[in-house]
C-alpha cells in the first residue's frame, strides 16, 4: 500500500490497495437526435441514435483508474445491457481496467432504475469490493437514481456528485459538487460514489491495451450467476410503468412583455411561483 | 466532438494506395512477435488495424483535447523560472502527458522496450495529425526520435535505462546540436567531451536554439577528438538533466510557442557515450536527421490541413456581393490548389517514410538472410530504397514545408482582414508554417541534399517504383504519361546542366529548378496511383498536372537557358545598400 496520509489506517489497510468496481452503461448518443430519433410508438429508434459510452460513466471510470495509479489495487467494470454493449467494456480496458463483465439476461429486460439497481447490486457484491463507482446519471434517462440505490441496497456510505478524491486508509476524503459550492466529506469504506464530469476526463486509451482487447471476449454474467431473484428484476421487479413517451418539439409562442420596472418583475414572479415554475 | 483522423478521410485513403504490408511484414519479422506479446498483431491485416487504431487514438487526442489548448499555448508560452527550471505551457502540458499515457511516445520502439514497433509512414500521419492540432506539440512529439537514435545506437544498457521510460512519457529528450557559430554547418561544434582518469566522460560548452532543452535526457554533439576539428573529431553523448546543465534563456519566436527553444550551457556535465567515438555528426547525427527531416514533412502537411480548412469554411460562410465569396473564381482557384498541394504533400511525405521503412526492414530481413540464395535480392532492394530515400526525404521536408508557407499565405489572403486578425487561427497558422522551412536544414540544403539523386537519374526508378502493380484506366494511363514525359524533360535538363562550360556554379545555380520538377514528377505519379484505388481523387490529379506541370516546364526551360547573371553579374544585380554612416 502507498503512503496514504492517515496514520493508523495504513495498518489496517491490505497491501493491495482499493478494489475499484465501476457500473457503466451504453446509451444513445442523445446530441445526436434527429427526427428519426424516435419510433411512432414513442420508444427511442436506436438504430437512428450511435451507442456511446455514457459520458459520466468515464469520469467514473477515470475515478476508479485514478484511484490504482495513485493509491494500488483493481478496477473492474460491469455494464447490464445487451451483448452490443461489449464495446464500452473494451474501451474500459483499452484505458486500463483490469476486468470487464457484461450482465446480460432477458429477464432483465424492461428493468426501470429499482431492478437495475437491484441487478448491479447484485453483480457489485460478487466482487466485494472497497469502492463503487457510478456516473451521477445516465443522458438517456437522467433520472441520477442507479447510483445512489445501489448503495442504499449495498448498505454502504454514498458519496454524489464527486468531483475530487484524495484516500486515507479506509477513508475516503471526497469533495462533491452540491450546486452552490462544493462540500468535503469523509466517507468509511467500503462506499459508492457517483462521479461529475469535474473529475476530470477519462484518460486515452493506450494503444499496447487497444491492441490486447480490441477483439477480446468479455466474461458474461447472468441473473442466475449473480443470485439475482427473478421477481425483482426486469418488467416483474419494476414498478415504473411509462405511460407515453411524446417528442416535445420546443418551438416560439405567446409572449408577454414585462415592463423593466419593479412592479413588472414582481408581476413576472408572482406568475412564476403561482405556475410552480419557480418556488 | 472533433477527431482528426476520422475526419481526414485523405489520411487513411493515402496509406491504403500505398499499402503497408510488406512494411508490416518486415517490421513483425513474419508475425513472430504474437508469439511473445499478447498485443502483437498475428499477421499484415492485423498490424494494420493497429496502425489505424493508432491514428484514431491520436486524433481523438489531438482533436477533442489538444487543438482547443493550441491559441493558449501560442499566446502565453513556456516559462523560464528563476530557478532554472522550465514551466511547459498548461496545453503542452496536458497534450504530453495524454500522449505519454496513450503509449505514442513509442511508435516506432521496439516492443521489448515498450514501443509499438510501428512503421515510420505511421509516425508521419501521426505528425501530420498533431501538427494540424498544434504545430508545436510536434516539434516536443517528434522527441522521440531521441529514443529512437538511443535504441539505434547506444549500448543494451543505456537502452533500457532510457528507451522505456522516454516511450511511455516519463522522461522527455531533447537533440543538442546546435551553437551560435554551427547551424546549418555542424562541423565547426566547439561543444568539448573529455574523459577524466577512470573513463567517466563530462561535456563542456554552449548550445543554442535546443528545441526541448529543458527535458531529462540530452542527446549532446561534442568534440572528443580535439585533433579533428571537422566532423570527424565530434561524438555523440547522453547527458541527464543535472545541475552541471543550465538553462540560460528560452528563445523568443515568430511561431511554435508551445515548443520551449532553449540556450544551454554545460559546465562539466557528467555524459556517457553513446555508440562509438567520432561517429556522433557523420553516422548518428546524419540518421536522426533524416527522422526529423521525415518528421518536418509531416509537420508541414498538418499545418496546410489547418490552414485550407480555415479557408475554406470560411470562404463558404462569408458573403460579400451577396453570395458566398466561394462562388468566385479567383478564390476557387486558390482554394483547390490549397487542397491539391496538400495532398500532394501528404501523398509525398507519407511516400518517402513508407520507403525508410522499407529500407530498414528490408535491411533488418538482409542481416537474418545473409549467406542463403535469398540474400542478394533483398540486398538489392534495400541499396535501391537507400538511394531513394537520400532523394525523397529532403524532398518530402521541402516540398511539405514550402506548401505549408503557401497554405498559410493563402488562408490568411481568403480570410482577408479577419486573417491578419488575432481572432483567427490563421496568423499563427503562418507564423508557424515559417521555421519548417529553416530547422532540420533549410530548404536550399535540402535542394542541395535532393540533387544528387536527381542528376543520378533516380527519378525514374522512383516512378516504376510507384507505379509498379497500379491497375489504370484509360484516363489514369493518359495522366501517367504526361508524368513520364515530364521525366523526360528533366531528364534532358539535367543533361545540359551536367554539360553547362561552368560545372558546379551552374549545377548550383539551377538545383532547385530541377528538384522542383523531379518533386512534380513523383507526386504527380502517386496522385495517379491513389486516383486509381480511390476513382473520386481524380480531379485532384488532374489538377496537379495541369498547375504544377506548365510551372516546373518554365523551372526547366530556365535550366537549359545557361543564364546565370545572379551569380555572374552578382555586385551589380544585388549591391550592397549605401549608407549615409
Amino acid at each position: 500500500m502507498c503512503n496514504i496520509i492517515g496514520g493508523i489506517y495504513d495498518i489496517m489497510l491490505p497491501m493491495k490497495g482499493y478494489n475499484c468496481v465501476v457500473c457503466i452503461k451504453q446509451v444513445p448518443d442523445t446530441k445526436k437526435v434527429t427526427g428519426q430519433a424516435m419510433k411512432e410508438d414513442g420508444t427511442i429508434n436506436r438504430a437512428a441514435l450511435p451507442a456511446i459510452f455514457n459520458p459520466e460513466d468515464k469520469n467514473a471510470l477515470e475515478a476508479a483508474l485514478w484511484v490504482k495509479e495513485t493509491y494500488g489495487g483493481t478496477v473492474t467494470v460491469i455494464t447490464m445491457g445487451l451483448p452490443a454493449a461489449t464495446a464500452i467494456l473494451r474501451e474500459a480496458l483499452m484505458c486500463g481496467a483490469d476486468r470487464a463483465v457484461l450482465l446480460t439476461d432477458r429477464k432483465a429486460a424492461g428493468s426501470d432504475t429499482l431492478a437495475t439497481s437491484y441487478i448491479l447490486s447484485q453483480a457489485v457484491k460478487k466482487f466485494n469490493p472497497d469502492m463503487v463507482f457510478c456516473g451521477r446519471q445516465a443522458i438517456d434517462g437522467d433520472t441520477a437514481q442507479v447510483g445512489p440505490q445501489i448503495g442504499e441496497k449495498l448498505d454502504c456510505a454514498v458519496v454524489t456528485y464527486l468531483e475530487k478524491l484524495e484516500m486515507d486508509g479506509d477513508y475516503a476524503v471526497a469533495t462533491r459538487d452540491i450546486g452552490t459550492g462544493i462540500e468535503k466529506c469523509r466517507a468509511k469504506l467500503p462506499a459508492l460514489f457517483t462521479v461529475t464530469e469535474k473529475f476530470g476526463e477519462l484518460r486515452p486509451f493506450s494503444m499496447h491495451r487497444v491492441m490486447k482487447y480490441k477483439n477480446a471476449e468479455v466474461e458474461a454474467m447472468n441473473c442466475d450467476d449473480i443470485g439475482a431473484e427473478a421477481d425483482r428484476c426486469g418488467f416483474a421487479g419494476s414498478p415504473t410503468s411509462v405511460n407515453k413517451i411524446v417528442s416535445v418539439v420546443l418551438a416560439g409562442g405567446d409572449y408577454k412583455e414585462v415592463a423593466p420596472t419593479a412592479e413588472g418583475i414582481t408581476s413576472l414572479v408572482d406568475e412564476l411561483v403561482k405556475d410552480h415554475t419557480i418556488g | 466532438m472533433s477527431n482528426f483522423y476520422k475526419d481526414n478521410k485523405d489520411i487513411e485513403k493515402t496509406i491504403d494506395a500505398l499499402g503497408l504490408e510488406e512494411v508490416a511484414t518486415l517490421l513483425e519479422e513474419d508475425f513472430k512477435y504474437s508469439k511473445e506479446y499478447d498485443f502483437a498483431p498475428k499477421d499484415a491485416a492485423d498490424a494494420i488495424d493497429n496502425y489505424k487504431r493508432a491514428l484514431d487514438v491520436c486524433g481523438d487526442i489531438c482533436g477533442n483535447r489538444i487543438e482547443p489548448t493550441a491559441e493558449e499555448t501560442d499566446k502565453v508560452g513556456n516559462i523560464l523560472e528563476e530557478d532554472g527550471s522550465v514551466t511547459y505551457t498548461p496545453g503542452i502540458k496536458l497534450a504530453m502527458d495524454l500522449l505519454g499515457r496513450s503509449g505514442l511516445m513509442g511508435t516506432t520502439l521496439p516492443y521489448y522496450l515498450g514501443g509499438l514497433n510501428m512503421p515510420c509512414t505511421i509516425l508521419t500521419a501521426l505528425n501530420d495529425i498533431v501538427s494540424r492540432a498544434d504545430a508545436s506539440l510536434m516539434n516536443m512529439f517528434g522527441l522521440q526520435g531521441i529514443a529512437e537514435t538511443i535504441n539505434a545506437f547506444a549500448s543494451e544498457e543505456i537502452k533500457k535505462e532510457y528507451v522505456p521510460r522516454l516511450a511511455t512519457g516519463e522522461l522527455t529528450g531533447a537533440m543538442v546540436l546546435t551553437e551560435p557559430d554551427a547551424g546549418s554547418d555542424l562541423q565547426s561544434v566547439k561543444t568539448s567531451a573529455y574523459q577524466d582518469e577512470n573513463g567517466n566522460w563530462f561535456v563542456n560548452g554552449v548550445k543554442r536554439f535546443i528545441t526541448n532543452g529543458c527535458g531529462e535526457v540530452l542527446l549532446v554533439l561534442a568534440r572528443t577528438e580535439p585533433e579533428f576539428s571537422d566532423g570527424r573529431g565530434l561524438s555523440c553523448l547522453l547527458v541527464e538533466k543535472c545541475p552541471q546543465v543550465k538553462i540560460r534563456r528560452l528563445e523568443h519566436k515568430l511561431g511554435i510557442n508551445g515548443s520551449p527553444t532553449c540556450e544551454m550551457v554545460f559546465d562539466n556535465a557528467p555524459a556517457k557515450l553513446v555508440g562509438q567515438r567520432k561517429r556522433g555528426l557523420i553516422t548518428y547525427v546524419m540518421a536522426l536527421m533524416n527522422g526529423a527531416r521525415v518528421g518536418i514533412s509531416a509537420q508541414g502537411t498538418g499545418i496546410g490541413e489547418a490552414c485550407y480548412r480555415a479557408a475554406r469554411d470560411y470562404a463558404a460562410s462569408r458573403k460579400q456581393f451577396g453570395v458566398t465569396i466561394d462562388n468566385f473564381p479567383a478564390l476557387r482557384d486558390l482554394l483547390s490548389t490549397m487542397s491539391v498541394e496538400l495532398q500532394a504533400s501528404r501523398a509525398l511525405a507519407y511516400y518517402s517514410s513508407k520507403c525508410v521503412d522499407l529500407e530498414a526492414g528490408l535491411t533488418r530481413k538482409f542481416e537474418s538472410l545473409k549467406g542463403t540464395p535469398e540474400a542478394a535480392g533483398v540486398r538489392a532492394r534495400m541499396k535501391a530504397y537507400a538511394l531513394f530515400n537520400k532523394m525523397l526525404t529532403p524532398m518530402a521536408k521541402y516540398y511539405a514545408s514550402e506548401m505549408s508557407m503557401r497554405a498559410a499565405n493563402g488562408a490568411v489572403a481568403v480570410l482577408g482582414g479577419s486573417g491578419f486578425m488575432k481572432d483567427y487561427p490563421v496568423e499563427r497558422y503562418l507564423r508557424d508554417s515559417r521555421i519548417t522551412t529553416i530547422y532540420e536544414g533549410t530548404s536550399q540544403l535540402q535542394v542541395i541534399a535532393a540533387i544528387a539523386g536527381v542528376m543520378g537519374g533516380l527519378v525514374k526508378d522512383v516512378l516504376a517504383d510507384i507505379i509498379a502493380g497500379v491497375e489504370m484506366d484509360d484516363e489514369l494511363k493518359a495522366k501517367f504519361a504526361e508524368v513520364t514525359a515530364l521525366e523526360e524533360e528533366l531528364a534532358s535538363a539535367v543533361e545540359f546542366v551536367k554539360n553547362h562550360p561552368s560545372g558546379k556554379d551552374y549545377h548550383d545555380l539551377h538545383a532547385r529548378e530541377l528538384v522542383d520538377a523531379a518533386i512534380a514528377a513523383v507526386c504527380g505519379a502517386l496522385l495517379v496511383r491513389i486516383s486509381s484505388k480511390f476513382p473520386e481523387k481524380k480531379p485532384v490529379v488532374n489538377h496537379f498536372i495541369a498547375k504544377e506541370f506548365p510551372k516546373v516546364r518554365g523551372d526547366l526551360a530556365k535550366a537549359k537557358s545557361g543564364y546565370m547573371a545572379s551569380v555572374e553579374l552578382f555586385d551589380e544585380l544585388a549591391p550592397i545598400a549605401e549608407s549615409l554612416d
